[in-house]
């Protein structure tokens, strides 16, 4: 299904090549996709722009993962934005940390274009 | 395929910058001094690798780096030391990683036993420090370990070039599956959802989900309201809304699909999944929905809005949408309310034509109608830019859009609009107490009080009116004594009307007392320095010295109206609302004041002008014209300003840029243009500006609500391009360019013209 | 109309504030940065943060009120920190950021350079600026100081800050003031 008004998608990763791939797979499937390297210019840029999911890596330089979803859950006003962690960790271990942090799901690393859209679409529409 | 080759490309020449840090890094690597940020960043270096090989396929690749980055993490948790061997070891790693990529982006396989030595060095590394854990046969690295790769079996299909065909055929597959597939057994399965109630707060949407089980087929959702509390007892970020999905889809849907849908949430909510026995096939491929599903029910949309308990339980069950608490409508809405129609029966037969309605509302309908107004002028500013004769479509659209703006302004202007008889009502009280304050006997009439205006002018009305008609009775009505000697009735009479005229209100005080004593108007003006001796004015130009600032007839204050605070001061309010005041006076048969005021003060037509980089907006009732001066017409006066010919007349020019500071603005009024404006008591000034952009009707903002009144700003506005300007205060900048060490007036004396009275049409020239 | 979307960080009063403070004692701060200092202000205060977008200037103002601009339909003004310390006027790229901040019924934005942090300070880790009896730093503005790791983060209380800049200058020109003196006998 199309979104209607186009949802805005923040990738953040430290790899550009992940990046890439996230932006292209949703900007195909109707997504507006934005970028950030790492867990701070993330923070930047949700600060700059409303975006309505986020996808985080969480091995990142200046700012990790866990630490960018922390952080945004204790902006009230991020409380209930969707973050997904993608991540090539697939132990429970880390699903776990990053529930604990507040993440809302995850997708495992590498992804299926499929597996991402539809994963996408059951957090924002 | 190209899309595939270009990701390839990125991630070539990020791995070999990767690789360069990665490098560096180790190169710096000792074993007595650890720099864990370096120890990270070649972690992640290499995790990235891995993370883009395991993207593409590349399988070799994928399981090097992961031993290699299995070392590195362990490094830097610090479970194994740093040897001088181990620093060897991870570089040959290094290297060794270079030639995988190489060989992958050469599309070759590398030379078998490549990496043997350097993955048994790896892992002997890492079991170095761990007891009783030998390492394993360096063969099994062939095989991707399982933890780079998940064991999930849809990801085992999840190489991305593989799939990339699959995103566009992910757009095109926008509907559900199964009602296409009518000949394929169904399976019908029953579903209960039970969120927790702070499932929001982990970003989860049961709305969404339910939007992703309707893509695996036919959903029947059915949500449980039992455990929504009143509303006063709300917590918007709490769910209570529970959900019964009867799911028909095909029987290729798996249960791990539907699993795959609530696979965030496993653990924040109760879940019943069932599966009934398969359908037969269904016959009738158009009609699945009909044959298939249970008492069809109306579907809607899992819409986000929930109404209270009450309204809910008049809803059958079946219709119910889906509902989260955490939607914005539960928050603003109050208790819905039955619409009209249903409650019209209840009436039996009695219509009502008015409905109430906050003013909130209507006032975020005419902000919205104001942001309108701004887009469509930022739409037909970009239009201009375009090439003209094309986009004839574009342009006849946005000329009807800007028509339907327009009448949509207007609509909700009208229901902004009240009747001016608010106000009027309050003016008997107020004639009976002045009336005992004065000894006068004084009788109120009132006309038009149905005269309809925005309700922020009739709000601005009360101030001005209550003086006006103070003043009436104080000065001009006579006592009744003097009345009775002079042949008038004894108690006088104030008339108070109000009507349209020309897109603007107007609101006349008449009284029939004595008129102004306009001797003693004269002696005070000139005794107060307002007026020369021996200035000829019209009566007109008398009648309105009233209204200079700083004339006050000391000797007529009174009981009522004298308090310092003159004719003058309603003047500078009216003029601030774009409004305009005169008065017509005959001795012995009395006064009218004229006031007139715009409709709205939502809006305001105004002409855009330009001076250096900023634009300003003049009030178009200010205007008098435009035009561009010679230098014949320049004239200095003392020394001490510039003034200029115009229609026979002298004006001081008033240079906007010196006066408001602005920098790369033109200089010479030759070169740019005059602005010839007209104040509320009728005095010219010409504003020298750089350019006129034109004519517009702008939304008028205030400035004050979040910052502060500013000299020679009456306001602000917000243009096409979003950008806000100013709107100027043409009385205001007189005053300031007094101020600013100019010299006063270039006449002498002053010879106001006949104050205005309404609408006067005047001649304007647009450059 | 808005030229960047932005969004709401706090919804400032009301319960929501409750729900908030994630143990009771702590405040949540927004810190960023404005050259190589830190400042920090109270999340409550804080309505949105925005990108930078051209302000339109206001006449024969100091340089630190820069200008206006549009937020949504509203008229805000946007003073300039740097400016309003000492450190001239910011030469501003997309970069920098405005924090959009609520006092009372007053929205205005203060132009930053960027957003470093959100914090969450409990009241003793508020240190008291030095140095206040001496008149080098007034004292009004200042909330406090406080350490994140090894930064120094100023707190600043925004209802002082610019004070000064408030429309509470009375207007001979008012209506209230005709309403005013008519009402005395």
């Amino acid at each position: 299904m199309e979104p209607r008004v186009k949802k805005k998608v923040l990738t953040v990763d430290d790899s550009r090549t992940m990046r890439d791939m996230v932006s292209f797979t949703l900007r195909g499937a109707g997504y507006e996709v934005v970028e950030a390297a790492d867990g701070q210019a993330a923070m930047t840029a949700i600060a700059a722009s409303k975006v309505d999911l986020v996808i985080t890596d969480l091995n990142m330089p200046v700012m990790d993962g866990l630490t960018l979803i922390r952080k945004l859950r204790a902006i009230p006003a991020h409380r209930s934005l969707p973050i997904l962690m993608l991540t090539t960790e697939a132990d429970d271990s880390k699903k776990a940390e990053g529930r604990a942090a507040g993440a809302t799901g995850w997708i495992v690393k590498p992804f299926n274009p499929d597996k991402l859209i539809s994963v996408v679409q059951k957090v924002c529409g | 395929m190209d899309d595939l080759s270009r990701f390839k490309q990125t991630y070539f020449d990020e791995s070999a910058e990767l690789m360069a840090v990665a490098e560096a890094g180790l190169l710096r690597l000792s074993p007595g001094d650890v720099d864990m940020d370096e120890v990270n960043a070649i972690f992640r270096a290499v995790h990235s690798i891995k993370g883009g090989a395991g993207a593409f396929g590349f399988s070799e690749l994928v399981a090097f780096s992961h031993e290699f980055e299995t070392v590195m993490d362990e490094l830097r948790n610090g479970a194994i030391p740093v040897t001088t061997d181990l620093i060897d070891t991870l570089i040959r790693a290094n290297d060794l990683l270079g030639q995988l990529l190489g060989c992958a982006g050469d599309e070759i396989d590398p030379p078998p036993g490549l990496t043997d030595d350097t993955v048994a060095a790896l892992r002997h590394a890492l079991a170095a420090n761990r007891t009783g854990d030998p390492p394993q046969p360096v063969a099994e690295s062939a095989a991707p370990p399982a933890s780079a790769t998940p064991d999930d079996e849809d990801d085992e299909a999840g190489i991305f070039g593989d799939a990339l065909a699959a995103i566009h055929a992910a757009r095109a597959d926008d509907d559900p599956p199964g009602t296409g597939s009518g000949t394929a057994d169904r399976v019908r399965w029953t579903i209960r959802f039970r969120p927790k109630s702070d499932l929001l707060l982990s970003g989860n949407e049961p709305a969404y989900m339910l939007r992703a089980l309707r893509r695996l087929g036919e959903a029947d959702i059915h949500c449980h309201l039992d455990d929504l509390p009143a509303l006063a007892d709300l917590d918007a970020e709490l769910l209570h809304l529970s959900w019964t999905i009867t799911l028909t889809a095909d029987a290729s849907v798996g249960r791990d699909r539907i699993d795959d849908v609530f696979e965030f949430v496993a653990d924040d909510c109760d879940l019943q999944i069932s599966a009934d026995a398969p359908l037969p096939a269904v016959v009738e491929p158009s009609a699945p929905a009909a044959s298939a599903a249970p008492p069809p029910p109306a579907r809607t949309e899992p819409s986000a809005v929930p109404g209270p308990p009450a309204a809910q339980t008049t809803t059958t069950p079946a219709t119910t949408s889906p509902a989260t608490a955490k939607s914005d409508g539960a928050k603003t809405d109050g208790p819905a309310k039955p619409r009209s129609g249903n409650s019209g029966g209840d009436h039996g037969g009695l219509t009502t034509h008015t409905i109430r309605v906050d003013l909130d509302k209507i006032d975020r309908l005419v902000n919205m109608v104001g942001e309108m107004v701004i887009t469509q002028a930022m739409i037909a500013e970009h239009l201009r830019d375009l090439p003209p004769g094309q986009f004839q479509e574009l342009q006849e659209g946005l000329e009807q859009l800007a028509q339907h703006t327009r009448e949509l302004r207007e609509s909700v202007m009208s229901i902004r609009a009240q009747p001016v008889s608010s106000v009027f009502s309050r003016m008997p009280r107020l004639v009976r107490e002045c009336a005992t304050m004065t000894g006068k006997e004084v009788l109120l009439a009132t006309s038009g009080e149905n005269t309809e205006v925005d309700k922020t002018v009739v709000e601005n009305l009360v101030d001005p009116l209550t003086h006006m008609i103070r003043n009436s009775i104080d000065h001009g009505l006579e006592g009744p004594e003097e009345r009775e000697r002079i042949g008038k009735p004894r108690a006088g009479t104030v008339h108070l009307s109000a009507q349209h005229r020309s897109g603007r209100i107007v609101i006349e005080v008449t009284d029939d007392g004595r008129g102004i004593n306009r001797a003693k108007v004269l002696s005070k003006a000139i005794e107060k320095g307002l007026v020369q001796p021996g200035a000829s004015l019209t009566d007109e130009e008398i009648d309105n010295l009233i209204f200079l600032p700083g004339f006050s007839t000391a000797d007529q204050v009174s009981n009522l109206s004298g308090r310092g605070v003159g004719m003058d001061v309603v003047r500078r309010n009216i003029s601030a609302l774009g409004g305009r005041i005169g008065v017509y006076s005959t001795p012995g048969e009395g006064s009218r004041f004229v006031l007139s005021l715009p409709l709205t003060l939502a809006v305001l037509d105004g002409m855009v002008i330009s001076v250096g980089e900023e634009r300003f907006v003049l009030p178009l009732t200010n205007i008098v014209e435009s035009l561009r001066p010679k230098p014949v017409d320049l004239h200095g006066l003392v020394n001490k300003c510039d003034v200029m010919m115009a229609r026979g007349e002298y004006v001081r020019l008033v240079y906007l840029h010196r006066l408001f500071g602005i920098p790369k603005a033109v200089d010479d009024a030759t070169r740019g243009l005059v602005v010839l404006v007209e104040t509320e008591d009728g005095s010219r000034l010409g504003l020298v500006v750089d350019e006129v952009l034109g004519q517009q009707q702008v939304v008028i903002k205030s400035l004050e609500s979040n910052f502060r009144r500013l000299d020679g700003v009456a306001a602000a506005t917000i243009l096409g391009d979003g950008r806000v300007a100013l709107i100027l205060d043409v009385a205001g900048l007189r005053e300031m360019s007094r101020h600013s060490g100019d010299s006063d007036r270039a006449r002498p004396t002053a010879t106001p013209t006949p104050a205005l009275a309404g609408p006067s049409p005047r001649q304007r020239q647009t450059v | 109309m808005s030229m960047s979307s932005s969004m709401a960080l706090a919804t400032v009063g009301g319960s929501r504030s409750d729900a908030l403070s994630l143990n009771g004692t702590e405040d949540q701060y927004v810190s960023f940065t404005v050259g190589t200092e830190e400042y920090g202000v109270n999340i409550l205060a804080v309505r949105e943060i925005r990108g930078w977008t051209p302000e339109s200037r206001l006449p024969n103002l100091p340089d630190y009120v820069r200008g206006v601009i549009n937020l949504r339909g509203i008229i805000i003004p946007i003073f300039d920190l740097r400016a309003r310390f000492g450190g001239g006027k910011t030469e501003v790229t997309k970069r920098h950021v405005v924090v959009v901040i609520q006092v009372g019924e007053r929205t205005r934005g203060i132009l930053v350079d960027a957003i470093s942090d959100i914090l969450a300070i409990g009241p003793d880790a508020i240190k008291p600026p030095p140095d206040v009896d001496s008149g080098l730093i007034d004292a009004e503005y200042l909330s406090g100081l406080y350490t994140a790791e090894n930064r120094m983060v100023t707190l600043l209380n925004v209802d002082k800050l610019f004070a000064n800049e408030h429309g509470d200058h009375q207007d001979p020109v008012d209506s209230r003031a005709i309403a005013a003196n008519a009402a005395t006998p």
